[in-house]
């Protein structure tokens, strides 16, 4: 369902991902891993064209989204982004948060958002703070608020880029159980995570990556218990050793 | 000092009429520079973040060309010069026919001026906001139009509320520079009641007073809007 294809990108003369390619079916979990800088976070951004790339191929769902006139905000539409750090729109309460992009984007009216948006909340565990900003929650119930907010559009896939690490530890499972219920359900998601344990319960897959190239896509079983680059394997002995 | 105090001339007329109509002036320059200078410095502030280079580049030479002018040589320009570089019969329309010419060239002048401040507080607005938040309207499917006016510009103009505070205040005192182009607004008028009645004192302490409570009622307008839209848990928000 996502394809990416052979892709580069440069920030000025830093080649940040070289010639990666990865293919996401549909309803698979895939977690992505990686040392800090590897590109894991560049590579999720440019697949609903947030980061633009320099040559190579991102189709998802038969749009080109890497060509030249696709139509970005309808492709970014039904790819749900979830960030490290919320990003909710501080202006807006929690439910308007959640009704914004389906009342200018997918026209929907505000009785058929606010619905939408109410048992969207309520799944998160969040019914009752609707009427509050975004400041005054906790990391976690942002979190789950910025999910919500991403599921709110009727995503045909998910994206998160880190969505833990800039969390309390004790606000890690909050999140980490609703991505769990979220891939239980059939999501297709791609994940750009330390969390090892969620990758364990959740992922078909693990990409590891490393200097900006993929350096190793193998299934969730096999990466963990038999990795097949040196690189990965010191990566592993790092983040499971405590 | 030998120096004759007589606070009752203020309330005499014509010379309360003066400052009265003083006052009016001033209001009626500052407000109007104000609304270009709020309208135009918004537009060029938000033509600096855009993705166009060509662009960017023309708003910011706006900013550099009239923020780095002293004001009076504008207010001069745009009395003596500009009407002379325009196409003969406009030229002629201002110079002879324009009613209130001096009005309008100083609030021309004083808008042109003020909109290239006002601007570089709108760009500073915008581009406080973090790349990710503007990401996230992006990937909820907002075009970059809808982006800007849905998230980024109401994000930003509360943020900039309180520097914008110092230009709407700035442009009432700068509007006594349009005396020396003849607008007899309220530093004029009491520098007229000084030559005719030699109570300088008097005239340019109800002078002083008056641009006083201007500037503390907009302290309190802006302040109110402050209130009422900032964003609930930003820096200094009860």
């Amino acid at each position: 369902m996502i394809k990416i294809d052979n892709i580069d990108k440069w920030y000025d003369d830093f080649h940040v991902l070289k010639g990666c390619s990865l293919e996401v079916e549909r309803g698979e979990v895939i977690v992505i891993c990686g040392p800090s800088g590897s590109g894991k976070s560049t590579l999720i951004k440019c697949v609903n064209a947030l980061e633009p790339v320099d040559s190579g191929r991102i189709v998802v769902e038969e749009t080109d989204v890497t060509a030249r006139g696709t139509k970005l905000p309808l492709v970014r539409a039904r790819i749900g982004m979830v960030f490290q750090h919320f990003e909710l729109f501080p202006h807006k309460t929690v439910i308007e948060n959640l009704m914004m992009g389906q009342i200018k984007v997918l026209k929907r009216s505000r009785e058929a958002a606010r619905e939408k948006a109410e048992s969207l909340l309520k799944r998160v565990g969040l019914a009752d703070q609707a009427q509050k900003y975004p400041s005054a929650l906790s990391g976690g119930q942002q979190q789950r608020v910025a999910i919500a907010r991403a599921l709110a559009m009727d995503p045909i896939a998910m994206c998160f880029d880190e969505p833990t690490s800039a969390l309390d530890p004790e606000m890690i499972s909050e999140v980490l159980d609703v991505m769990v219920e979220l891939a239980k359900e059939g999501m297709t998601m791609m994940v750009v995570t330390h969390e090892m344990g969620f990758a364990r319960r959740v992922a078909r897959r693990v990409v590891f990556m490393d200097q900006g190239e993929v350096k190793e896509i193998a299934d969730t079983d096999t990466f963990f218990r038999n990795p097949e680059t040196d690189r990965a394997k010191e990566f592993l002995s790092k983040i499971l050793a405590h | 000092m030998d120096y004759n105090w007589n606070w009752a001339v203020l309330f005499q007329e014509p010379y309360l009429g003066w400052l009265l109509s003083g006052l009016q002036w001033t209001l009626l320059v500052a407000i109007a520079a104000w609304v270009i200078a709020f309208v135009v410095g918004s537009a060029v502030g938000i033509l600096r973040t855009v993705p166009n280079r060509l662009v960017r580049t023309l708003a910011a030479a706006y900013v550099e060309l009239f923020r780095n002018i002293p004001l009076l040589v504008q207010l001069f320009v745009w009395y003596f010069v500009v009407p002379e570089l325009l196409p003969e019969d406009l030229g002629l329309w201002v110079k002879r026919d324009m009613p209130n010419p001096e009005y309008v060239t100083a609030v021309v002048a004083l808008g042109a001026y003020t909109a290239a401040r006002v601007a570089e507080q709108v760009r500073s607005g915008i581009q406080t906001i973090g790349k990710d938040l503007v990401n996230a309207g992006l990937a909820i499917g907002l075009t970059p139009l809808q982006n800007y006016l849905y998230i980024r510009l109401p994000i930003s103009y509360r943020i900039i509320v309180p520097p914008l505070t110092s230009e709407f205040l700035t442009i009432f005192k700068n509007s006594s520079l349009a005396l020396t182009i003849g607008v007899l607004e309220l530093t004029a008028q009491a520098r007229q009641i000084e030559n005719y009645t030699f109570q300088g004192f008097e005239a340019f302490t109800a002078a002083t007073v008056l641009y006083l409570v201007i500037t503390l009622l907009v302290v309190l307008l802006m302040r109110l809007i402050d209130q009422k839209t900032r964003i609930p848990g930003s820096v200094g928000a009860n």
